[in-house]
């Protein structure tokens, strides 16, 4: 199946930039995490879900809700030393704002299983988009590797 | 988006775009590049630097190297130097690998003695200095410990035996920026960063050994001064930088910055990853502390490489690194903010100079360099690409045009995507080994992306450089092992 996401080369020189899309937001979250995950792994399908984490993200805006989201997972990268992929999320509104629920799986890192590639560094601002679609929805980010 | 129309060639290094570019403009930009090097530059630098001339307090130009290249908020090689009084100052202007500096170390060996145990020294340099993904050091400190080093910089290491008293002066800013407040830093980036002191990372991160030939030799006189007279003599260069440390103390404050930027000072920037705070502001204060213990972080990590790669020597060659001539030549930073004096409309003045992907270029006799660089001016450690060499250039007294400041690097022409396609890291590793150049590298992929041909031609942009007046060179170095982060 090819992923709901796919690399853009045009953009963003010596970072990696990436577009998502999901018929939903939470799959273009989703879709955005592996995206992120896929940019340090090369297949993410060998990263176990030995651990479990669930945690909640808040913000003003749905872009910068992601921008959350995508920075919690380079967090714990380094902080933990987790490769996590989001299973289950969910975003609802939340006063002014947005919050979202995510439940995720993954493990420590270990380079003789997983066919690492480049460490993200951090998520960017730059030209971050969280857009309806006509058949969805569509984000674009940049990481600085 | 093509090279703007309104363009100006102000020399044949030095091309302007004026304020009448963009609304919002208050410098005009300028782009130091040759004409083949300007042609070449991809599509987001223009808008970037000028983007960037928008700033609140912006002095001068908003300058690209010739290097430079579509980053995120400024372009990499991106300079801007604001007034501090009035102007602002932005994360995005720094880059949240706070600090990716560039490192030289001296052996007094010859590359024949040398080349017979490369593969040993490559081999154990690689398993002493952990790269890649999320990487975790060898030095052990609690979070307290951390939160000291952060403050005190390369001193803290070399208090600690990683390194000698010599390495401090030969390291900009004595490898501590003074002001910096571990207090002024999260949690999460003190979680992110203390088990990291002595790695590499990835990306384009590396270390390399290299061999400065007879030939590649251009001003024998400052090669001295800078410890290179031997025949084929071995030297060993390093790029890294914060690590997550760095990285999570520019993502807090680029929040701080942009909740603050708009209600509470009332900034509009072009790009939000330029968010910005005034430099006087108790947020851009609270950064300007922050960031100054990333810039620390940065000088203590390549401190403790270059205790390793003193160690690895050590062991092979069996002598004690002073016997083998292993003195630091300098350390530069590439991510910085800093208040430095320049002359500006010649009158001198305290500025805030970003540098984002670029280099300070202290001319001979500037304040700041140690003695043993006050004649020839500061060293420049610029990296090129694994498979083409890099430079060791000196500081002009030509400068001033950008605060002196020069280019850091060769410059990416290739996505990392695009190059990904086009190269296998296997394939490279022998193409590489054929030519005399032994790699080991922590991600095949990421090897692939870091090929010579991603990146512009060192050759040239060293050569605008010295054209443009902001550098000279000094040495070509060739590489002949590497650690490919």
């Amino acid at each position: 199946m090819t992923p709901p996401y796919r690399y853009l080369e045009e953009i963003a020189t010596a970072d990696v930039a990436f577009e998502a899309r999901g018929s939903t937001l939470e799959e273009t979250f989703l879709a955005a995490s592996d995206a992120t995950l896929n940019t340090m792994v090369e297949e993410i399908g060998t990263v176990a879900p030995r651990e479990h984490r669930a945690f909640s993200l808040a913000a003003d805006s749905l872009d910068l809700l992601l921008f959350e989201l995508l920075q919690e997972l380079v967090y714990r990268k380094d902080a933990e030393r987790l490769l996590l992929r989001v299973r289950d999320l969910r975003i609802e509104e939340a006063g002014s704002g947005y919050r979202l629920d995510a439940d995720t799986t993954g493990e420590t890192i270990d380079s003789r299983r997983h066919s690492l590639l480049a460490d993200v560094k951090a998520v960017t601002l730059h030209r971050l988009v969280v857009e309806r679609t006509p058949d969805g929805w569509r984000a674009v980010v940049v990481l600085d590797v | 988006m093509p090279i703007p129309k309104d363009i100006v060639r102000i020399s044949d290094t030095i091309w302007e775009i004026p304020v009448s570019h963009k609304a919002g403009m208050l410098v005009p930009a300028r782009i130091f590049a040759t004409e083949t090097l300007l042609s070449a530059f991809d599509d987001g630098v223009f808008e970037q630097i000028t983007n960037v001339a928008t700033l609140p307090g912006i002095v001068g130009h908003a300058c690209c190297m010739p290097d430079g290249h579509w980053g995120y908020g400024f372009p990499i090689g991106g300079l801007a130097a604001m007034d501090p009084e009035c102007g602002v100052i932005s994360p995005g202007g720094i880059g949240f690998d706070i600090n990716c500096g560039m490192r030289l170390c001296l052996t007094n060996l010859a590359y024949g003695e040398v080349q017979p145990r490369l593969r040993n020294l490559v081999d154990r340099v690689a398993g002493r200095v952990p790269a890649g993904v999320g990487e975790e050091g060898t030095v052990r400190v609690t979070r307290d410990e951390f939160r000291q080093a952060v403050e005190q910089g390369a001193r803290w290491a070399v208090k600690r035996g990683y390194g000698w008293m010599e390495d401090l002066e030969r390291t900009e800013e004595g490898g501590c920026l003074r002001g910096a407040d571990a207090s002024r830093v999260s949690e999460k980036a003190v979680d992110r960063g203390f088990r990291q002191i002595g790695t590499l990372g990835s990306g384009n991160h590396y270390l390399e050994i290299q061999v400065a030939r007879a030939e590649n030799v251009f001003d024998p006189e400052t090669a001295r001064a800078f410890g290179i007279a031997l025949p084929d003599q071995v030297v060993v260069m390093f790029h890294c930088g914060s690590r997550g440390f760095g990285h999570q103390v520019a993502t807090d404050y680029l929040r701080v910055f942009l909740a603050a930027m708009r209600g509470k000072y009332g900034i509009h920037v072009p790009d939000r990853e330029l968010a910005c705070a005034p430099f006087r502001s108790p947020e851009g204060q609270d950064y300007f502390a922050a960031m100054k213990c990333a810039v620390n972080m940065s000088f203590v990590n390549r401190q403790v490489i270059l205790h390793r790669i003193r160690e690895v020597f050590s062991e092979v060659f069996g002598k004690d690194p002073k016997d083998l001539g292993m003195h630091q030549v300098y350390d530069v930073s590439h991510n910085t903010a800093k208040i430095e004096r320049h002359v500006l409309g010649g009158k001198p003045r305290e500025l805030l100079v970003h540098r984002k992907g670029a280099t300070r270029a202290f001319g001979p006799g500037m304040p700041g360099l140690p003695d043993i660089y006050r004649s020839t001016g500061q060293p420049v450690i610029l990296g090129g690409s694994m498979e083409t060499g890099s430079y060791l250039l000196a500081g002009a007294d030509t400068g001033g045009c950008t605060f002196f400041t020069t280019a850091h690097g060769s410059g990416r022409a290739m996505s990392r995507t695009a190059a990904r396609k086009r190269y296998r890291g296997r394939q490279l590793q022998e193409q590489l080994e054929q030519r005399g150049i032994y790699v080991r590298t922590a991600s095949w992929s990421g090897l692939a992306e870091e090929a010579g041909a991603a990146y512009k031609n060192v050759d040239d942009v060293v050569e605008a450089t010295e054209r443009a007046g902001l550098s000279r060179r000094v040495v070509r170095l060739l590489p002949v092992g590497n650690v490919k982060g």
